[in-house]
């Protein structure tokens, strides 16, 4: 057998007791639970993620080193993983996301009018965040949602079969 | 007569709690009050021999829901479930197969019958550990699958020396975090290793060589939810709800241009005339253009030539496309194939894993040309160029987004050329004509 992979552990001889919040230690401690003893490793996307999100939805190389000092792993390999999926950001984000899927389901039922709609009325494309910061917009592959299409995650919410008005109230409503 | 001979049995396996109140039917309560649990609980007291549960997986025909189709039961019997040293489930609930909506539904309204059927896996192939890998954007699925672990460990459905059978069963959620390609099962492996999802060179392939290096088997979500229903009412029972080669039910996600898009649990072989009809017909009262069957990367099929297949394996082979993930995709009358094709196509660029230069290429080169069409820009020779692009990427690529990003280009343009044509003659949309 050719393939071989091993977990990259590595020592940075940096105390991990001084790393984030004790909140966010135990919740990832949790995730490292799940995991056998030399795979810490496993518990990097959870550990962007709840770093992510304490961070006011963003991710900087000073937090990605520290993930790779408390996960025993080599920065690079946090850098590979928070690059290579979409839910993490490494640039400042709005309050909140607005995540509008443009797949096929959606498009057929419509969201390139909530992408346009939010395009104009706010004056933000995709990938941008509104003047004032309330928001980002994001233009997003499938959620999964299809049919309750045209879908919009905003934050941690699914919102569906959404018209440009009503997508409008929930936005109107945000801080 | 477009009824199907066994709609009565619509819902009963992976939907079977769906009767219930919204608000309560993915609670262990209402999983046990329609007899949850009483097959992982007969495993635990009789301890039967696995391969007598897998023999009843394979008489039962389920095949993998996830889209590849492959038998569920030859998969099991892969597994040196009698080599020493630890084994894995895991279950792939990374759904992002655009049109593709069912294992949502499945954890969030009946997350026990999935940990059920992982817990019976696990036991048949010898694994005392699973992982649910759940795509990062379910935040409701995630928690109610959460949820419905904490009341099973509660309940000591699963866990250690679970009710005293000597039988080990620990099962935990991980998340992923936005990357279609980790639905692929050994992107998922890498994923859950925490690394880039990048599909993995086989052979070795996973049921000798899997997550950390462990004998592993990977099933979707519906596939493992399917499976103590197929125990309490027999592997045969299952079969004959479908056809021969294409047992049981299953569900269908129907989105796109209907009047009531929705999940259906049907028979396997419904004609898509009824699936149509359940689905409140075509929007705005339309014709029916076309149907991409499976999920977005199957081949196209043009309505007229729809109405008359039945939804399974071998009649939608039939007709040129795949069964796939069950993602019915309905298009009407007056919708432009060009701006179709290239909203597929841009999923694929974007979801490209970058590790196979073909797919890593093509991919960009197929959305590229196709917007180009799309601004008015296209050229005569162009055509030929995206037939050529993606006869280029299908097998050669490691894992198969590959060919999921060409088919469909090549099926568009076979069925919709004239479409192609006039938009690159005229600058503009034939449907706009």
């Amino acid at each position: 057998m050719s393939f071989r992979n091993l977990p990259l552990a590595i020592d940075h001889e940096r105390d991990k007791s001084t790393l984030f919040t004790p909140e966010i230690r135990a919740a990832i401690d949790k995730h490292i639970a799940k995991y056998p003893s030399e795979w810490r490793q496993s518990a990097v996307m959870p550990a962007l993620t709840l770093v992510q999100d304490a961070n006011g939805g963003w991710l900087t190389q000073a937090l990605m080193d520290d993930i790779a000092v408390y996960l025993d792993m080599p920065p690079m390999s946090v850098y590979e993983v928070a690059t290579f999926y979409g839910m993490y950001d490494l640039e400042p984000q709005g309050r909140h996301k607005v995540c509008v899927c443009n797949s096929i389901s959606c498009m057929l039922q419509g969201s390139e009018e909530l992408i346009e709609h939010v395009e104009h009325k706010y004056g933000v494309k995709p990938g941008e965040t509104t003047a004032d910061g309330r928001f980002t917009l994001k233009e997003v592959e499938c959620l999964g949602a299809c049919r309750d299409a045209p879908a919009v995650l905003l934050d941690k919410t699914y919102h569906e079969k959404l018209s440009p008005d009503a997508l409008d109230k929930l936005i109107d409503d945000l801080e | 007569m477009v009824e199907s001979q066994n709609t009565q049995n619509q819902n009963s396996v992976c939907f079977r709690t769906m009767h219930l109140d919204e608000a309560v039917r993915h609670t262990l309560e209402s999983y046990r009050g329609i007899g949850g649990y009483a097959q992982w609980e007969r495993i635990l007291r009789e301890r039967p021999d696995p391969n007598d549960l897998i023999e009843e997986m394979k008489i039962s025909n389920l095949r993998g829901r996830g889209g590849a189709g492959f038998p569920t039961g030859l998969k099991w019997s892969f597994m040196p479930r009698n080599a020493p040293g630890q084994k894995y489930i895991v279950c792939n609930s990374d759904e992002g197969e655009p049109g593709t909506c069912k294992d949502r539904d499945i954890l969030r309204y009946n997350p026990h019958q999935l940990i059920e059927g992982m817990a019976i896996a696990g036991y048949c192939i010898g694994a005392t550990a699973g992982y649910n890998y759940i795509r990062g954007e379910f935040y409701e699925p995630i928690a109610r699958f959460e949820g419905a672990l904490e009341e099973a460990y509660a309940a000591g459905l699963i866990g250690k020396d679970i009710q005293g059978s000597g039988i080990d069963f620990d099962c935990y959620s991980h998340m992923g975090a936005g990357a279609y390609i980790c639905g692929e099962e050994t992107a998922l492996l890498e994923s859950i290793e925490g690394k880039k999802g990048q599909p993995r060179f086989k052979p070795p392939f996973p049921a000798q060589y899997g997550l950390f290096g462990k004998p592993t088997t990977i099933n979707n979500t519906e596939s493992l939810a399917s499976v103590p229903v197929i125990l309490e009412k027999g592997g045969k029972w299952f079969l004959e709800q479908g056809r021969p080669n294409n047992g049981g039910l299953k569900l269908f996600s129907v989105s796109g241009h209907v009047n009531n898009p929705n999940n259906f649990e049907v028979p396997m072989g419904t004609p898509f005339r009824a699936l149509l009809e359940m689905s409140g017909g075509v929007k705005d009262g339309k014709a029916l253009k076309a149907v991409i069957p499976g999920g977005s990367s199957v081949p196209v099929v043009p309505g007229d030539l729809m109405m008359d297949v039945d939804m399974d394996y071998d009649s939608i082979a039939k007709a040129g496309s795949m069964l796939g993930s069950g993602a019915v995709i309905v298009i009407a009358e007056g919708t432009c194939m060009v701006k179709v094709l290239y909203n597929l196509s841009h999923f694929y660029m974007h979801e490209s894993c970058g590790q196979c230069t073909p797919c890593r290429e093509g991919t960009g080169w197929l959305a590229r040309v196709l917007h180009r069409i799309l601004d008015g820009e296209g050229r005569l020779e162009d055509l030929g160029l995206l037939d050529s692009v993606a006869g280029r990427i299908g097998g050669r690529t490691i894992c198969a987004l590959g060919d999921a990003a060409a088919m469909p280009v090549q099926s568009f343009l076979k069925h919709y050329r004239h479409e192609f044509a006039y938009m690159i003659e005229h600058g503009r949309s034939m449907m706009a004509a």
